[in-house]
């Protein structure tokens, strides 16, 4: 199929389409509403089914319930909305029923606003529900990826009885560029409901969908073979991109958007004469620490970029940890740009060449925050 | 010699097939068992039992799912239905019930069952009012009467703080999409007759597609009133009565030539 120009948010609605979604249950914010507008027109068509909830708790209840039927099912959010389905990403997790979550992150704290962020890594990546859940996070830095990885996050869902979520900034929701969209998924592949499934207990025992389990030793082996599942997707779905860093001795790390820019930097400090490298875990869960942690042999100092606080870093810090020559810590830095403001190629060149300036096999301190006094970029 | 007569016994009533055959947890005098006893019973009489998924509240009743022979769900504390949406919408030929308690219906889950009341929603809820929280402990709920004694309001449920409480099945007469909205009580046999008949009937308004059916029980909580379960049902008729008129309180068109 030949490539077409297409908008992020509309991108992923079709390719969750194509990956055979059943159910698509949502609420309107920006900058995701596209998404679920698509959605509005296309499900009918194909005599799938498209609700409106009344609110982003009903959706992602609406998803738990039909994702107890064992079909495809999805939702689609920002930030404000993802935070008030954190209740129900809990539950759903506890009870290993898969579907697919597409975070389309803004600004906040707060209402915060409607501009491009990151600011969702935390809740989304450590889970901001109650408990020791995970759920799978795949991060596009482009439309061609945001597609690509929608229908690897059903995939993965199913195979794991898991949630995929797919986050993304709201720049790349809103941008248009060319993209190819997979054939639809084959209907008899996807195959037919899972023996766990409810389906109305025709000619079988009963099957329950729950997430109690009142003795705690059962809570605690159950939450054990959740962990083992964790561990095993750690070992195996681990994805990242990565450019000029077979010989690179500073490393840059950045996810999505912010990922995308730091190549650009990445590439003109290569033209400068740096010996500059770009990590971009695509699975922020399960992550890349073990790649992390082998780039830490020949790196002498590392720098995140995130359109956040910082938040990410602290994954990066840990995966580094001792893991220099010598068993030293290599330099960790971090350049970030927050309130919806994406970073330019140009301001992450800067903080890398400060890095160069500094950064030696020596071993760190443990690092200090400071917020520059004028109130701009946070570097740390 | 005399021939021996065997009386075959006659077997009057079995245990509904929908039910299933173990202990409960439920203290002894609370209706909940009487509750389970007649959805079970209306899932077989009407021949649902393999094509019904059930979904649970967060309250007493959160462990339906085992007493109940027919595939079920837990849903989180007040979205039952909203749960129950979604497994409707993506399979309409099952037949699909909540049951929940007062806290989960008419507190934290008010805004879910108000929306799927005014989508109309070809949902069956079975809601289970003992004016109180019974699985947390005797607390205040939106349905616990004027001075009535909690462990929340330990002087009497005061309406000039809290109000006044819901009366849910009116309030969700209310709403458009709703097609059959009713209050019955469980304290005597002939009010749990007539309980079973609008249960029988809210399934078959799902089965005809009219919309959203509700049917409320007015139920006893003997350990949480602290009162003996005689005292409890004659506490249901006494005091709860009043302020909860049993009737109809919507039967839209079609419903009564179910
Ligand atoms: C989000 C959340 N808040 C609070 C609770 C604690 N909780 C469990 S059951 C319950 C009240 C249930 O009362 P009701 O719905 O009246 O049912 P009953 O137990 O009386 O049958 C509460 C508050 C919870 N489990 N989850």
């Amino acid at each position: 199929m030949a490539k077409q120009l297409l908008k992020g948010n509309e991108a992923i609605a079709e390719a969750a389409i194509r990956a055979g979604v059943q159910a698509y249950f949502g609420y309107p914010i920006t900058p995701q509403t596209e998404l679920l507008e698509y959605m509005a027109r296309r499900m009918p068509e194909l005599g799938r089914v498209f609700l409106q909830a009344e609110s982003e708790l009903a959706a992602i209840n609406m998803v738990y319930g039909a994702a107890c039927t064992g079909r495809r099912v999805m939702t689609s959010s920002s930030s404000p909305g993802v935070s008030l389905m954190q209740e129900g990403l809990s539950y759903i997790a506890a009870s290993e029923v898969p579907c697919v979550i597409v975070d389309v992150m803004r600004g906040g704290p707060g209402l915060g606003n409607i501009a491009p962020a990151q600011g969702d890594y935390t809740q989304i990546v450590k889970g901001g529900g109650h408990g020791d859940y995970r759920m799978i996070v795949l991060a596009p830095a482009t439309v061609q990826e945001a597609v690509d990885l929608t229908r690897l996050a059903f995939d993965l869902a199913d195979k794991y009885r898991m949630i995929a979520v797919v986050l993304l900034d709201g720049s790349l929701g809103q941008m248009m560029e060319p993209a190819e969209l997979p054939p639809f998924a084959d209907g008899a592949a996807l195959g037919t409901p899972p023996a766990w499934a409810l389906t109305g207990a025709q000619g079988r025992p009963k099957n329950v969908v729950t997430s109690i389990h009142l003795v705690p030793e059962d809570e605690e082996q159950f939450n054990q073979q959740l962990q083992a599942r964790y561990a095993e997707i750690a070992r195996t779905e681990v994805r990242c991109h990565e450019y000029a860093t077979a010989d690179a001795d500073l490393i840059v790390v950045g996810f999505g958007t912010a990922g995308r820019v730091a190549q650009t930097a990445v590439k003109q400090a290569r033209a400068q004469g740096l010996k500059a490298g770009l990590l971009r875990p695509i699975t922020l869960f399960p992550f890349p620490e073990q790649r992390l942690a082998e780039l830490a042999r020949q790196a002498r100092g590392f720098l995140v970029v995130e359109m956040n606080a910082g938040q990410m870093v602290d994954d990066v810090r840990l995966a580094v940890s001792g893991q220099g020559r010598g068993g030293l810590t290599p330099a960790v830095r971090f350049y970030g740009r927050m309130g919806g403001i994406v970073p330019l190629p140009d301001e992450v060149l800067g903080a890398l060449k400060a890095l160069a300036e500094t950064a030696g096999h020596t071993p760190q301190p443990s690092p200090v925050s400071c917020l520059p006094l004028d109130g701009g970029p946070v570097a740390r | 010699m005399l021939a021996d007569v065997v009386l075959e016994p006659e077997i009057t009533y079995t245990r509904p097939a929908a039910l299933a055959d173990t202990y409960t947890h439920y203290c002894p005098g609370c209706t909940h068992g009487v509750a389970h006893k007649l959805v079970a019973e209306v899932i077989d009489e009407l021949g649902l039992r393999e094509r019904t998924i059930g979904v649970a509240p967060v309250g007493c009743a959160v462990f339906a799912y085992n007493y109940f022979n027919v595939d079920f769900a837990e849903a989180a504390h007040g979205r039952a239905p909203a749960m129950a949406t979604g497994i409707k919408r993506v399979l309409p030929d099952q037949m699909v019930f909540t049951y929940q308690g007062d806290g989960d219906l008419a507190s934290i889950g008010l805004g879910e069952i108000t929306h799927v009341a005014a989508r109309g929603e070809n949902l069956t809820v079975i809601f289970v009012n003992n004016a109180i929280y019974g699985m947390t402990g005797g607390q205040m709920a939106p349905t616990t009467l004027p001075g009535q004694k909690t462990a929340s309001s330990p002087c009497g449920r005061d309406v000039e703080a809290t109000g006044l409480p819901l009366r849910m099945a009116e309030l969700l007469a209310g709403l458009p999409g709703t097609a059959y909205a009713v209050r019955r009580s469980l304290h005597n046999v002939k009010e749990i007759n007539r309980a079973k008949k609008a249960i029988r009937t809210a399934f078959q308004v799902q089965q005809a597609g009219l919309g959203f059916a509700l049917v409320e029980l007015l139920s006893s909580c003997p350990t949480n009133w602290g009162l003996p379960p005689l005292d409890a049902l004659k506490w249901i008729e006494d005091q709860m009565l009043p302020y909860y008129p049993l009737g109809d309180y919507k039967v839209a068109d079609g419903v009564e030539q179910l």
